[in-house]
């Protein structure tokens, strides 16, 4: 009797092991996209979605470009499509006109999108008109695996607007196969007096790049260069600005504040601090690529990730572009937080405090919601739902194009990398701490989440690249956008910028 | 036909009229005495968009200036190439077939499309014109330069759009009368005078309506900017239309953009009003 319970739980415990292999197996055969993982069961994997009918119904997206977040909106719409019959739409917009072409409509009390697309800090703007997400998916098992930080991040006053599908921050990456070179740091040593390291400081990142820019020290044959930046007017520029800024300009002895005084609503935007990071900013445009001035992120990922350049520091995209199957520089490369600097600014004391100073900026990234006059808004928030199922964002994350990055404390386990993607253990685990410490940190910097807020980053956008074209000098440039962002909450109204600019100044200073 | 039925018959096309063209700019009237935007709705302001653009908003001039600059210089290029080119088809040569229809082929083609065919050429690390160039120890920023990006933007728009000049002035110059090239020949006048004082003059009335319709496409560029150069390197290639479309649909401030539209509507009509008389009266003087 004992040999048959023990056969039979054997045989039982096995099928049980073995039932999501086979599972994964049967979906991993259909969709190639997830074949590293096959379906991962949850609320939205391939599996419950395969149950869904939504035969004979339209479901219409407006999403980015292709590819950074355009390319898997419009994979995982054609495989939700497959799934469960629906007819999937999907629009693709430029970064820049995203927030327009939902607010155009939106205003005009209409829903040609029951998705849209765009930036997480559009959420002041956007959630007048946008749905809440429902409970049934707020307890789904893929929510669960959300960090605390991007549930907040999605959320305003408790109510979740936004959903999660991913989550970003800025760090620099950098030739680990350069920097950690003997011989390459013999040499450098020997040229300039200096070490070669993982540069501390933006200033060290400046000299390192510059030393490095237009040689061909890798050897390919072609010509290298120091940093890809995004530096193109309008492209995001401004989130690549206030990287530079944090670390002369976030004083985590100065609470109340990074870009504006929260009791006088005065600019900071053109204090010393900023300045000296947009005079850092204007001198890296002698070792950027030829045309560098003109990159777009998708240029920057395609540069670094190419292996172009020493260094890069935006999103995480450049980094897993590097690290694909297909790149030139896989498991050559490595990730650390964004330089810091000897110095900081004190806006309390208006002076320099002569000492180290880092600061993370977590940018949070692409986010997407589900219009409130949406007629289709269960499928649509099982579109959203399927799009960052345990599948399909592990195998995103993977894809450096994608734009998806970590947004689930699953993802800070370095084994996925390792495993699934074939990195150097090394990296993978310089990668996973680089991005956890960012979440761990007290002085970190925060997008602006107020009303109005792409007339505030325009203004920097237009200031800023008017400095690095010569037109204006950094301090007149800055100027400019202070004067401008003066305007901007005269016209929006002091106390509705104040309160919304009060929840981000709180989780800064750590208090949320 | 009695009177009334007079009426019925021209409602519908004084509908379409209304619809598309008096409808949209009374809208347009009324968006820019308000302060629409992402968080007010169609509020009454009265002259505050106006009065912000006319005394705090040198962005606007500039661009305007630069605008001008543009298609003023756009224009007398395509008329200069579009006439030489539409002369020489115009003579019996070999292939002149073949050369209309070569001549006329930027202009069928799509301009987004074509304008990121050349944002690619004039890549400065990537694209062929450096590449042949650097062999020559030359590698000139063509987007990323404040003027050899005005210079591109010029050498697209010019590409694009001298066919629609040389359609205009060929036709011309094929409905010319023949007498007075006669007259010409038989007084023995030089292929430069028979230009100068023959082909030119009788040409002028032509040229007169080409050059206004193209002043008033080129004071809409808008599609070449956004897609080589997005209106930089910093604001050195931002035209009207392109800082209208920034103000309006990207950081949706609608009411101060219909502002600006509206005025930019005033200023071309006067200055295009202008331009053509003076045109007239230098080109039809004699």
């Amino acid at each position: 009797m004992k040999t048959i319970k023990t056969f039979v739980t054997a045989i039982v415990s096995a099928m049980l092991i073995l039932s999501p292999v086979a599972y994964a197996d049967k979906w991993g055969d259909q969709f190639p996209h997830i074949k590293a993982t096959g379906d991962i069961p949850g609320d939205c994997s391939y599996e419950e979605m395969s149950k869904k009918n939504y035969k004979g119904k339209t479901l219409k997206i407006n999403t980015h470009a292709v590819p950074v977040i355009g390319q898997p909106t419009a994979l995982h719409a054609e495989q939700f499509a497959k799934l469960t019959g629906a007819k999937v739409d999907v629009t693709h917009t430029p970064a820049g006109d995203l927030y327009a072409k939902a607010m155009v409509p939106f205003k005009a009390g209409q829903a040609p999108y029951d998705i849209v697309f765009g930036f997480s800090n559009f959420i002041n703007d956007w959630k007048r008109y946008l749905a809440p997400v429902p409970k049934k998916y707020m307890n789904s098992t893929e929510m669960k695996d959300v960090t605390k930080s991007h549930i907040g991040v999605s959320s305003w006053d408790g109510t979740m607007y936004q959903y999660p599908v991913d989550g970003d921050r800025h760090y620099l990456k950098y030739r680990k196969d350069v920097i950690d070179n003997p011989e390459m740091q013999k040499k450098y040593k020997a040229d300039t007096g200096k070490e070669l390291r993982v540069p501390r400081t933006w200033k060290e990142y400046g000299e390192m790049a510059k030393y490095f820019n237009g040689w061909d020290w890798d050897g390919d044959g072609e010509k290298e260069y120091g940093s890809a930046e995004v530096m193109k007017k309008d492209d995001l520029m401004f989130a690549a600005f206030f990287s530079r800024s944090v670390a002369y300009a976030k004083n985590p002895r100065t609470p109340g504040g990074f870009f504006f005084d929260l009791d006088t609503m005065k600019p900071n935007i053109n204090n010393p601090g900023f300045v000296e990071a947009l005079g850092d900013w204007v001198e890296a445009t002698k070792y950027v690529p030829p045309g560098g001035i003109n990159f777009g992120l998708g240029d920057e990922i395609g540069s670094f990730g190419g292996g172009q350049t020493l260094f890069s520091f935006s999103w995480d995209d450049a980094f897993i572009a590097a690290m694909q199957d297909d790149s030139p520089i896989k498991n050559k490369v490595g990730a650390a937080p964004l330089p810091g600097a000897d110095r900081v600014w004190n806006r309390t004391s208006n002076s320099w405090e002569n000492q180290y100073n880092q600061a993370p900026y977590i940018v949070w990234g692409w986010a997407v919601g589900v219009a409130k006059k949406s007629k289709v808004k269960d499928m649509a928030f099982d579109y959203l739902c399927f799009f960052s199922n345990g599948a399909n964002h592990q195998a995103d994350l993977a894809i450096g194009n994608f734009g998806v990055n970590p947004f689930k404390n699953s993802d800070f386990d370095p084994n996925i990398y390792i495993n699934t993607m074939g990195w150097d253990p090394e990296i993978a685990n310089s990668y996973t701490k680089t991005l956890l410490d960012m979440e761990k940190s007290k002085n970190r910097v925060f997008p602006l989440r107020v009303p109005g807020v792409f007339e505030f980053t325009s203004a920097v956008a237009t200031g800023t690249s008017k400095a690095l074209a010569g037109q204006l000098s950094p301090q007149e440039a800055l100027d400019e956008v202070a004067k401008e962002w003066e305007a901007i909450v005269q016209r929006v109204g002091k106390k509705a910028v104040q309160d919304a600019y009060a929840v981000g100044v709180k989780m800064e200073d750590n208090k949320l | 036909m009695n009177f009334k039925q007079k009426y019925v018959f021209l409602f519908p096309g004084l509908f379409v009229l209304i619809g598309i063209l008096i409808f949209p700019i009374i809208f347009v009237v009324r968006l820019s005495l308000s302060g629409w935007n992402s968080y007010n709705g169609l509020n009454f302001i009265g002259l505050e968009n106006y009065i912000r653009l006319f005394t705090d908003d040198p962005r606007f001039w500039e661009s305007f200036f630069r605008l001008s600059f543009l298609s003023v210089t756009t224009v007398i290029l395509q008329y200069v190439i579009g006439f030489a080119l539409a002369h020489m088809v115009w003579k019996d040569i070999k292939f002149q077939r073949f050369f209309r229809v070569l001549f006329l082929i930027p202009m069928m083609t799509t301009p987004v499309i074509m304008t990121v065919i050349w944002r690619t050429f004039f890549h400065e690390s990537l694209g062929p014109v450096n590449d042949i160039l650097s062999n020559f120890g030359m590698s000139p920023k063509w987007l990323t330069d404040p003027v050899l990006a005005k210079v591109t933007v010029i050498i697209v728009e010019v590409w694009q759009w001298t066919p629609f000049m040389f359609l205009l002035l060929l036709a011309g110059l094929l409905s010319l009368p023949k007498e007075p090239f006669l007259a010409a020949a038989i007084d023995g006048a030089s292929p430069v005078r028979k230009f100068l004082y023959v082909t030119f003059p009788l040409m002028a009335p032509i040229s007169i309506g080409a050059i206004i319709i193209r002043l008033i496409e080129a004071s809409k560029i808008m599609d070449t900017v956004y897609v080589l150069t997005s209106g930089g390197p910093g604001t050195s290639t931002e035209t009207s239309s392109f800082y209208i479309f920034i103000k309006g649909l990207r950081e949706f401030q609608m009411g101060y953009a219909a502002s600006m539209s509206f005025t930019y509507l005033i200023i071309m009509i006067i200055s295009l009003t202008v331009i053509a008389k003076v045109l007239t009266k230098l080109m039809l003087k004699d």
